[in-house]
């Protein structure tokens, strides 16, 4: 019984090739978008792993040599010799067929444990690492390596990109670098009483360990593109519903068939479930490998975006992670699941005796736009709600899903309210059929217009939020590598005749004087600034009260960071209390994206007054000619190289990478976009084959076929015109509740909300666009539909 | 007997109450018997052949069907009977429209397991079919695809054959034709036929006559 049970149903998919080429179409791409974004974010993650297991950068504390790049063996021990925990690192390019290789070679003896270099794996070991001359890398560069080295090379996926690891003598050896260095890791953890490093090795500098606050900045960017991931499924599953509850409703007859010819209903629950499932599979499967080519496509930008952004290094191919091929293919079934419940519930409710003829394909017709009306308008409410009352970050979503759900649900009345209004001021006969004519098809392109309406809104907000944060980025780029060039020194001597070299060669020497302390219960970095021009004309504020840097100057007022005055609860206006005896009032709060500490800043002098014995560590230096001053400071005045750093050129670098961002979300765009036109497409060929009853009235009445074509095209563009004009305002507030209320609940700090009214006007366009090409064709087939098909709604033969 | 029906009743609900539509119904057909079931509109002709087929239950009352009590039977049993025991053929057909003429003939012998190649053979012949076993139903006329929905019927050789106005969408001439190779099929298969019409002609030529008023037998 079963197989025969199963056939008839099949047979259905069969005869609506077209019907099944949208389930599966739309499944796989709302499947391909959310584990291409997944993929992105999991290799991105893998990679920053990978790097800080492999190669301990930024972990520790550093020695690096004090000029050029070496450092002799002979200090190493020396340093050993006196009590020092340090490691031994040799760093080089290894120049291989493909290209080069940055060859590493570590001393597994002394390096610290978490970056222990190898997973010593089944076919290797210690001995071999030690003794034989291993090389552990990926794949990839385990393969280049393979024609270039003698040693083996072993494939370890852990390792980082474009790295290969091995024992530090086997690098002297490949390097042809015997006997030398080029820094040493220093361990947390170091004996008591150890002689100072000038006196054991003075031609060293310690290198503190680098700031992490840099993953903040790399986290937010991967939560906002999981959430576009999201919204991008969230359209693919309309389609999905769409063509689910299209063929379950022309499957009504057949059901009913099945179990007056005695097919239990359980078993054809059971087995629309199993086909179900089956198709999700189908599709899952082919959306991820969809999803893994976007993915690859795209990653090489998010490497260079996040490489160049944030220094986090990401490979720039793929692998095939099974986390993320079972997560695509679980979400696929879950999103049949969700779109097929509603369905499969009909279905199961259905008395066997209830009429088998289709219904209108109406999800929204009637009374049911109403009811959807006013769960939207309920949703509304709760999204205020949470707006207002809510915290943390699950609140944050919810309240983006009330926002993003009751917009979806209201669009059918929106649309009904639209026509009706038409409608009413149509005065030739022709215009009030077809508005009349469109408001019968509101219901049956509702699903359809939903996806368009989440697609376009997913564009307006995810652009607003990538344009608002290349804005923000580049005025905290602007603001805080305002001067040319920054120069570390190393001690309080150094520092007092730098500053007096530095202000006879430069335009404007900032010293940068910090120290860390606790203000409001916050740890927060306390400087002390020199106001200058720079400061004055480079930094943007949140929020500021009026003369902002007279009053700092004057050692009146401070400036804090926002994740300060938010952790505090103060804002501009309130009196803080940096020290006991000294309390001012908040002029202005600034962006201190990425930074887990507070930052404040006071004059310099108030804050040689707190803490008189604190000298800077490192100055901001303006020059119109950084590369002349840089070497004038470092041949003139022996500065040390390493104790120079180009900021314009990392600031140049940066915006130049940040271009790359757009490449990624424009995509991204795109293929949002296209969906919902897939699904506009979909709706208006499967409305196609039920429409013919309803237009050979007109065409008998007069309206040639061609003129009821052109009808259709304008009614889909009529219909995306409203829908878009809803989905600016619902995409602008989608992007608020991400940069105000998700990155403030994720992350602690907001980022400012930027408008772009041209881009805006662009994507309707594409929209309209979108809408109109996928209406051609069903437009086209319907001005050459044979005068017989239409002839046979008039016939009474059958 | 292959159908007994004893003090049947069935009512449905409505916006003033239930509105009772059989009040006592008993009637019994034997192996071989055809019987038409008459009456006017809304006097509860189709709902006593659906409760016959085991589609709907019964308020109270009792149907027996082949020895089998079927209004003792959940949904399930009902549903086997139905394919083994029941066949029914519906005014609108009800055939599966994306299957061939040929599956839809076999479905329910198969769904039944009980599928004799031959016997559908047969039946297509007999009823003109062959020539469009290939076709999907969409491409054939009404009177053309009531014989598909009487050859699918017959091909699973139930003991109980029930039909709900089979000629009600026909022209006079195919009515009296696919009646007639209906009957002739009947009696070839040795099964009970209980049919519901309107039409006199049509019931003058079962073996009985029950009509039905006001869900009473008069």
């Amino acid at each position: 019984m079963i197989p025969t049970a199963l056939t008839a149903l099949l047979s259905h998919w069969r005869c609506n090739l077209l019907q099944f080429f949208a389930m599966i179409a739309g499944l796989a791409l709302a499947t391909a978008l959310w584990s291409g974004v997944q993929a992105i974010n999991a290799e991105a993650r893998a990679s920053y792993d990978a790097a800080a297991a492999t190669l301990g950068e930024g972990q520790f504390d550093q020695l690096l040599p004090r000029t050029g790049d070496v450092i002799d063996q002979s200090t190493y021990i020396e340093l050993r010799r006196a009590g020092w925990q340090v490691s031994p690192v040799l760093e080089g390019r290894l120049r291989t067929e493909a290209g080069s290789v940055r060859l590493v070679g570590l001393d597994p003896l002394t390096a610290p444990g978490t970056i222990a270099p190898v997973g010593m794996q089944e076919d290797a070991n210690f001995d071999d690492f030690l003794t034989r001359g291993v090389l552990f890398a990926a794949s990839d560069v385990a393969e280049s390596l393979a024609a270039t080295v003698t040693q083996r090379v072993i494939v370890d996926p852990s390792i980082a990109p474009g790295v290969a690891l091995s024992d530090i003598g086997v690098a002297q050896t490949l390097l042809s670098a015997e006997g030398t260095l080029s820094r040493l890791i220093i361990a947390s953890a170091q004996p008591i009483g150890l002689p100072a490093l000038s006196e054991v090795a003075p031609s060293l500098v310690r290198q503190p360990a680098q700031d992490t606050g840099a993953d903040r900045l790399t986290d937010s960017f991967h939560l906002n593109l999981t959430a576009f991931g999201l919204l991008s499924f969230a359209v693919g599953i309309f389609i999905v519903h769409g063509t689910i509850s299209l063929a379950f409703e022309q499957r009504r007859s057949v059901v009913r068939t099945l179990r007056a010819l005695g097919v239990p209903i359980n078993l054809l629950i059971a087995m629309m479930i199993s086909e179900l499932i089956v198709f999700a599979l189908i599709a899952g499967g082919i959306g991820v490998a969809i999803g893994y080519v976007i993915a690859a496509a795209l990653l090489p930008n998010v490497a260079a975006t996040l490489q160049g952004l944030y220094g986090a290094s990401v490979a720039g191919t793929l692998q095939l992670r099974a986390e993320w091929w079972l997560s695509g293919m679980a979400i696929a079934v879950l999103g049949t699941g969700l779109a097929a419940a509603g369905a499969l519930w009909k279905i199961a409710q259905m008395p066997l005796l209830a009429s088998a003829r289709p219904r209108a394909w109406a999800v929204a017709s009637g009374g049911t736009a109403w009811r959807l009306g006013a769960i939207a308008a309920l949703l509304f409410v709760v999204g205020i709600g949470v707006a207002i009352w809510g915290r943390g970050l699950t609140l944050a979503f919810a309240l983006l899903a009330c926002v993003l759900i009751s917009a979806a649900l209201i669009l059918p009345l929106v649309l009904r309210g639209a026509v009706g209004f038409a409608n009413q001021h149509a005065r030739a006969a022709m215009w009030q059929w077809f508005w009349a004519d469109t408001r019968q098809q509101v219901p049956g392109m509702s699903l359809a217009l939903m996806a368009l309406l989440l697609a376009t809104a997913a564009n307006v907000g995810v652009s607003t939020m990538v344009s608002s944060f290349r804005v923000t980025f580049v005025d905290f780029l602007d603001q805080r590598l305002a001067p040319e060039l920054f120069i570390r020194v190393e001690d309080e001597a150094q520092s007092l005749e730098l500053e007096a070299i530095l202000l006879t060669q430069a335009r404007e020497v900032l010293p940068l004087l910090s120290t860390e302390t606790e203000i409001a219960g916050v740890p927060t970095d306390l400087f002390g600034v020199r106001v200058g021009p720079t400061y004055r004309e480079n930094w943007l504020f949140l929020e500021e009260t009026p003369n902002v840097w007279d009053r700092v100057e004057d050692g009146r007022a401070v400036v804090v960071s926002e994740q300060l005055a938010r952790r505090a609860d103060l804002w501009t206006g309130d009196r803080l209390v940096i020290a006991p005896n000294l309390m001012l009032p908040i002029a202005a709060i600034v962006a201190d994206y990425g930074n887990p500490l507070g930052q404040a800043l006071i004059s310099e002098a108030v804050f040689h007054e707190l803490y008189p014995d604190l000298v800077p560590m490192s100055f901001g230096v303006r020059s119109d000619d950084p590369t002349d001053l840089r070497d004038r400071l470092t041949t003139e005045f022996g500065v040390s190289e390493t104790a120079i750093t180009d900021q314009s050129r990392i600031k140049a670098f940066s915006l130049g990478v940040f271009e790359r961002t757009f490449t990624v979300t424009g995509a991204l765009n795109i293929l949002t976009l296209a969906v919902a036109a897939f699904a506009i497409l979909m709706s208006l060929l499967t409305l196609a084959s039920i429409r013919v009853p309803q237009l050979a009235p007109a065409w008998a009445l007069g309206l040639t076929r061609r003129k009821l074509g052109q009808l259709e095209l304008i009614r889909a563009v009529v219909l995306a015109m409203v829908t878009t004009l809803l989905a600016i305002p619902l995409g602008l507030m989608l992007a608020w509740v991400l940069l105000s209320y998700v990155n403030v609940e994720a992350f602690g700090w907001k980022l400012p909300m930027y408008l772009f009214p041209g881009h805006y006007a662009l994507l309707t366009l594409f929209a309209l666009l979108a809408a109109a090409l996928a209406a051609l064709w069903p437009a086209i087939r319907l001005a050459r539909t044979p005068p017989s098909n239409l002839l046979k709604v008039f016939a009474n033969d059958r | 007997m292959v159908l007994t029906v004893k003090d049947v009743t069935k009512s449905f609900p409505a916006a003033d109450g239930d509105v009772p539509v059989l009040r006592g119904v008993s009637l019994s057909l034997g192996r071989g018997e055809t019987l038409a079931l008459t009456g006017e509109s809304g006097s509860g002709k189709s709902t006593l052949l659906h409760l016959i087929g085991g589609l709907d239950r019964v308020d109270s009352g009792s149907i027996t069907v082949g020895g089998r009590e079927i209004t003792k039977m959940n949904d399930t049993e009902r549903a086997a009977l139905r394919r083994s025991d029941v066949g029914v053929i519906f005014q609108q057909f009800n055939l599966i429209p994306s299957m061939t003429v040929e599956a839809n003939i076999a479905f329910q012998a198969r769904l039944a397991g009980g599928f004799d190649a031959d016997q559908a053979g047969r039946l297509s012949k007999a009823l003109g079919l062959t020539e469009h076993l290939n076709k999907y139903p969409e491409a054939l006329s009404g009177g053309q695809q009531q014989r598909v929905a009487i050859a699918r019927t017959l091909t699973a050789r139930p003991k109980l054959v029930l039909a709900d106005e089979p000629t009600g969408n026909l022209d006079e001439a195919t009515a009296s034709e696919v009646l007639g190779q209906m009957l002739r099929l009947v009696r070839e298969t040795g099964a009970a036929l209980l049919i519901v019409t309107h039409s006199q002609s049509v019931a003058r030529r079962m073996s009985r006559q029950v009509n039905l008023s006001q869900g009473h037998v008069v």
